[in-house]
Parts: structure tokens; sequence; C-alpha cells
């Protein structure tokens, strides 16, 4: 009997270990359901609010325009209709804030009264029309026409140039310049912490003798620690006027003050795991270089680091990525302009900081939320190659040594 | 003879710049940890007092204390580890004393550090999407909480394995051959064993928790508050949100500078008391297994 019971309970607490051991299976998972089947859906969806219409004169043959056409009519970058496939007739662009200059007080009447009046009369009038406003200003006998806008396209948002989510009529949704100004930063960052980090890796590992390394390393350790939150606040209080001072420049949020940041954050993950690469080379064969006659560098650059080679490529990896999800920091010292940049010097805008700071503004379930979750994917799908990609690099190494 | 002797006159100079420049470059970086940490230090030391981290926030957040963040942040902290750390280390047990070697383990590792290398505004959004709108807890530490244990579980399953790695296979073997079961030994031998090095691992996690910003963005932080929570479902201030915003969107940004640095401090401090904690019982058990 006893041991029934206690066979029982080995049982069950097999059981709930392995229930335990697949929970960060289970959250992957669920990361990717959930991420995934909200951010998909923004490719389900007008990027035009659900409150408004897009109305054009009865008899204009068009019926459906894309996103990008709509923006440029309302630009005024396309002026005729025939430019979009319609007759030719000049587009007149029509808002509702204009409605005075076309029609009197008494016509409009008290308290705007007669205003779906008003803009019902104004489209029936002129033929090359197109009108943006509220649906609650159509009138029940209404003559325009309600025009169609196309949904979002997959090739249409990793290509757009522009992203303005809540841009009227039509919400721009191009992650181009965010998914460069993420590049940009990151390159940045990789390229001040690589050299420096690999240096002090060899350092550390190679040069220094056991006392100073027992000091040195937990202090680098410490570097890791440090909340984003406050290297962004660092950043913001001295590099950020640092950068505008040395660069004569009108504001010094920078991608540049960003890669700064990011190259400290990002040190000591390239430091710790180069270093752990170059303490695994086997002793044999450095001694064996330095009994060939080599000297102690000689054995560091043809021996040590070519061995190391992966364990060093596996930590540049992980420090892009953690460089590619970090987010407050950078949020704090970028600038956030969501443009295109061109050098170092002009403020970008990041993926995560595009997602921390509109997120919070953004209507649940609707396309601007959409479209920050699907950002997410963008974000989460690059960290998986990333670290596939360590994996790959790492395991590489413990085969060929077999 | 006098070739050689120039080619090794030419290998020392070329070892001594290189070994020079990477002396320069190390001490460089911890020259710039000091400058950081210095700076911080240096100015919000003066802001530091016990009215500051005990009363609450006036005058439109630019002075009085913070002290509903820190209660917030230490809410939070333990929400998470409560949900973290049992479920870190049954999941580590699993994995280092359970399962064999195989493809489940290998799935089981794969996944577990590929959720350490999400980032955490990632699972910002996720925690949003799962517990505050799906499962309608809306803006609460109970949300908070769980999206930061997610966040911590890859650390705490990660520490916790090493320690158990760490503990001799011997211990094992005796304990296996003496006729106790699986859990019996897990239990009464493995655990002990490993449990300062585990405890290690849960301090760590703790001060990364403690600083987390993003994931807590959307899913518990509030902007201002001038109340503790009263149950799990409601807000709460929190010092890594609070510092963000004084020093970006705060009702007056020049006035509220003081605030920020004295609350950087604080997170510094939380940190670097986490770090010298751990490291310390890190040494203090090491010796006791040792002597023992």
């Amino acid at each position: 009997m006893k041991t029934n019971y206690k066979k029982f309970q080995e049982k069950f607490i097999e059981g709930l270990l392995m229930l335990s051991g697949t929970v960060t299976s289970l959250t992957v998972l669920l990361i990717v359901v959930f991420l995934f089947s909200e951010g998909l859906g923004v490719f389900n969806k007008k990027p035009i609010d659900d409150d408004f219409n897009l109305t054009i004169h009865a008899e204009n043959r068009i019926s459906k325009l894309s996103p990008s056409q709509v923006k440029n009519i309302f630009d005024q970058k396309i002026k005729n209709w025939k430019e979009v496939g319609g007759k030719d007739e000049k587009i007149i662009l029509f808002k509702i804030d204009d409605i005075s200059d076309f029609y009197t007080d008494d016509q409009l009447g008290k308290d705007f009264k007669n205003l779906s009046w008003c803009i019902n009369d104004y489209i029936v009038k002129h033929r090359g029309v197109i009108a943006f406003f509220s649906k609650k200003y159509i009138s029940k006998n209404f003559k325009g026409k309600i025009l169609d806008v196309d949904k979002i396209k997959v090739s249409e948002f990793l290509s757009g140039d522009e992203w303005f989510p809540t841009a009227r009529p039509v919400a721009q949704m191009g992650v181009k310049p965010l998914i460069l100004g993420t590049l940009w930063v990151s390159l940045g960052a990789i390229l001040i912490a690589l050299p420096l980090g690999l240096a002090a890796a060899i350092y550390l590992s190679e040069i220094a003798n056991s006392r100073i390394r027992n000091i040195l390393k937990p202090l680098i350790e410490l570097l890791a620690g440090i909340p984003s939150v406050v290297y962004g606040f660092f950043g913001l209080v001295i590099i950020v006027p640092l950068i505008q001072q040395l660069f004569n420049l009108p504001v010094g949020e920078t991608a540049l003050a960003g890669s700064v940041v990011l190259g400290i954050m990002a040190l000591p993950t390239i430091i710790t795991i180069s270093e752990d690469a170059m303490r695994n080379t086997p002793r044999a064969m450095k001694e064996a270089s330095l009994a060939l006659g080599a000297s102690k560098w000689q054995t560091i650059y043809k021996v040590v680091i070519p061995h190391s080679a992966s364990g060093i490529t596996a930590g540049a990896i992980l420090g892009i990525g953690r460089a590619i999800g970090e987010t407050m920091a950078v949020l704090m010292v970028t600038g956030n302009a969501a443009i295109i940049p061109t050098t170092l010097l002009e403020p970008v805008r990041t993926i995560p900081a595009t997602i921390a700071a509109e997120l919070g503004e953004a209507p649940n379930g609707g396309v601007h939320y959409q479209a920050l979750f699907a950002l997410g994917c963008i974000l989460f799908i690059i960290t998986l190659v990333i670290n596939l990609l360590v994996e790959f690099v790492t395991k590489r190494k413990t085969l060929s040594k077999h | 003879m006098d070739k050689d002797l120039k080619i090794s006159r030419k290998k020392k100079i070329n070892q001594a710049i290189a070994f020079s420049l990477f002396t320069f470059l190390s001490y460089f970086i911890v020259a710039i940890l000091f400058v950081i940490l210095a700076f911080l230090i240096y100015k919000g030391i003066g802001v530091l007092s016990w009215g500051f981290i005990s009363e609450m926030p006036t005058d439109g957040m630019t002075s009085g204390g913070i002290y509903p963040a820190i209660i917030g942040t230490l809410i939070l902290v333990f929400g998470s580890m409560l949900f973290a750390f049992p479920v870190g280390v049954m999941a580590a047990i699993y994995m280092n004393e359970y399962v064999k070697d195989g493809w489940i383990k290998r799935f089981i590792k794969l996944m577990t550090n590929n959720l350490a290398g999400v980032p955490s505004i990632v699972f910002g959004l996720f925690g949003m999407a799962l517990f505050v709108n799906k499962l309608e807890f809306g803006d609460s530490i109970l949300a908070g909480s769980l999206t930061l244990g997610l966040l911590a579980l890859p650390v705490v399953i990660r520490t916790t394995e090493e320690a158990l790695k760490a503990v001799d296979d011997t211990f094992r073997q005796a304990s296996l051959g003496l006729g106790a079961s699986k859990w019996q030994t897990t239990s009464k031998v493995v655990l002990p064993i490993a449990f300062p090095n585990i405890i290690t691992g849960l301090i760590l996690s703790i001060g990364r928790v403690s600083g987390e910003t993003a994931p807590i963005l959307f899913t518990v932080a509030a902007y201002f508050l001038p109340k503790l929570p009263s149950g799990i479902f409601d807000q709460v201030m929190a010092l890594p949100y609070h510092l963000y915003v004084i020093s970006t969107s705060g009702t007056n940004i020049e006035k509220s500078r003081e605030m920020a640095y004295g609350t950087a401090l604080i997170l510094i401090i939380i940190v670097l008391i986490s770090n010298l904690a751990a490291s310390r019982l890190r040494k203090y058990f090491g010796k006791k297994v040792k002597m023992n």
C-alpha cells in the first residue's frame, strides 16, 4: 500500500516537472499565436478610419483606390482623375473645414444643422470632387458615390517609405524607414562595441593576470545589469548634448547617440561570450605554438582567435540581437523621426521604439494597433533568425571538434 | 644570426604594441563604466533622503518622493518571482534530472534559448494581447507580474540548470544506490547542494526584473498614481517607468531632473545590491561546501 502511494507520488511529481519543462515552449508558441493573429489582421483591414468615408461624384468611373493613390491625391501629387484610370477631369479636393468658403452661415444653418445637405450639394455640383468626412454627415438621400480603399498589401507594408499610422484620410504604413532605422542604429552600435569588446576579451583571457581579471570581470558583468532605462537617461543627459555640441547639430537626438548607448550596452555580451570562447582554447595548442617560437601575440592571433572564431561570432551576433531588440534606451535618445536615414547624425526611429511610443495611443483592435503587432512580428522573426544563427554557429564548432 | 635577432625584435615590438592597445582599451571600457556610475551617483546622492523614498510625488512629479514607485516595483518583482521561480526551478529539474538526452531535450533547450532572446518589448506586446485584453485582467499587477515572470523564466531556468549541473554525479549515484527514488534523490541530495547557486540565480533575476520597462509599459505601469494599490487588479507606478516618464515627458522636464537623478540612482543601487549579494552568497556557500 505504502509503496503504491510512493509510486504514485513519484509519477505525479514527474508529471508536474514535465509540465513545467514545457512551459517555455508553450510560451514561445503562445507568443507566435498572439503576435501573428493580431499582426496579420492588419492586412485584412482598410487603412481608413471606420467612422469616415471617402466620397466622389456619382458619375466618376473610379470605385476603388489604393492607399498610396489616396495619399498622393490629397498631397496634390496626383491632380487629374485620368492618372488613376478615370476620365480626364481635374481633381477637386474637398475638406470639411473649407465648407464655410462655399456656403454662407445661413445656408449651413444654426449649429451646422444643414451641413450634410451642403456636403451633398457640393459633391453633386462638382464632377471632379473627392471628399473626406465623417459618416454621420452622410444624408439619407446622398447623391455621391462612396469610394472604396484597398486593403494594406504585405508588399506595400514592407516596402512603403512612409510611416504615418494616424494620417488622414488614409494611414500610411510603410515600415521601411523603421527597419532601416533599426539596422542603422544596431550596425553603428556593433561597429563601436565589437572592436572594443574583442580587445577587452583578449586582454581578460590572455594578457591580464588572474587578480586583475577577478576584479574586472564582475565590473563588466555589472555593466550588463544596469537597466536600459538608466542607460537611456544617461544618454539623454550626457551623450545627446555632447553629440549636439561636437557636430554642431540642431538636435543631439540622433542615430549616433543611439549607437553609442547601444554599443555600451552590447559590450558585456560580446566580452563575456568571446572571453569564454578564448579561454576554452586547449592549453596544449597554445603551448605548442609558444614552443615553436611564436610570441604570445602571434599565438593569440594565429591560434587562440581562429580557434574561438565561432564563439566570437556568436557573441557578435547576440550583441546585434540585443541591439535590435533594445527599446527604452533607443526610444530616449534617437529622436524618433520616422524618416529613412541617410547619415548617422539624423534622428531615426527603430521598430521597438515605435511600438513603445505608439501602442499606448493606438485604439485596441484598430488598424494602428494591429500594425504595431505586425512590427512585433517582424522583430520576433529577426530575433528568432539571430538565435537560430547563434545555435548553428556554436553547433558547427562542437561538431568540428570530433 | 643578425636577421633572426631582427625578427625577434620586431615580434617583441608588435606584441608590445598590441598588448598595450588591448590593455588600454580594456581600461577604457572600465573607465566608461566608472564615468556612468560616478556621474549618476554624484548627481543623485544629493537628492536621496528619507523623504525621497517615503513620500508621495507632489507638484506634477517635480518634488516630493517616489514612494509609490518603489512599492510598485517591489510588488512586481515579488509577483513575477512568485510565478517564475517555482516554474523555472521545476523546469530546470526536469531538464537536468529527468529527461534523457534526445530530441525532446534539444527542442526544449532551443525554445528556452529563443525565449531568452525575445526582445522585452515583444513580451510587452504579448502580455497586453494575452493578459490585458484576452484574459481581461486589464492594466493590473497580475498582468504585469505574469509578463515579467515570463521574461525572467529563461534566466531562472538557465541559472538553475547550471547549479544542478555543478552537483557531482557521485552524489546521485550514491543516493540511488542506497535505494532512494529519483525524486528523493533530487529533493534530498541534489537540491540542497545546488541550493546556494539557485538562490544566486534568483537574486540576479530580481535585479534584471526590477529594471525592465518595456514589458510593463502596457500591462501595469501607471503614469501617476498618488496611492498604493489595494488588490492585484490595480495599476501601480514602477521605478523604471517613472524614470522614463519624468525624464522625457513629465509636466516640467527641467524641474523634475533632480527627481530623475534620484530615481536612476535608486535603480542602480538595486542592481548593485543584488549583484553584490549574489557574489557574496556564492563565495560564502562556496567556502562552506569546501570545508565539509
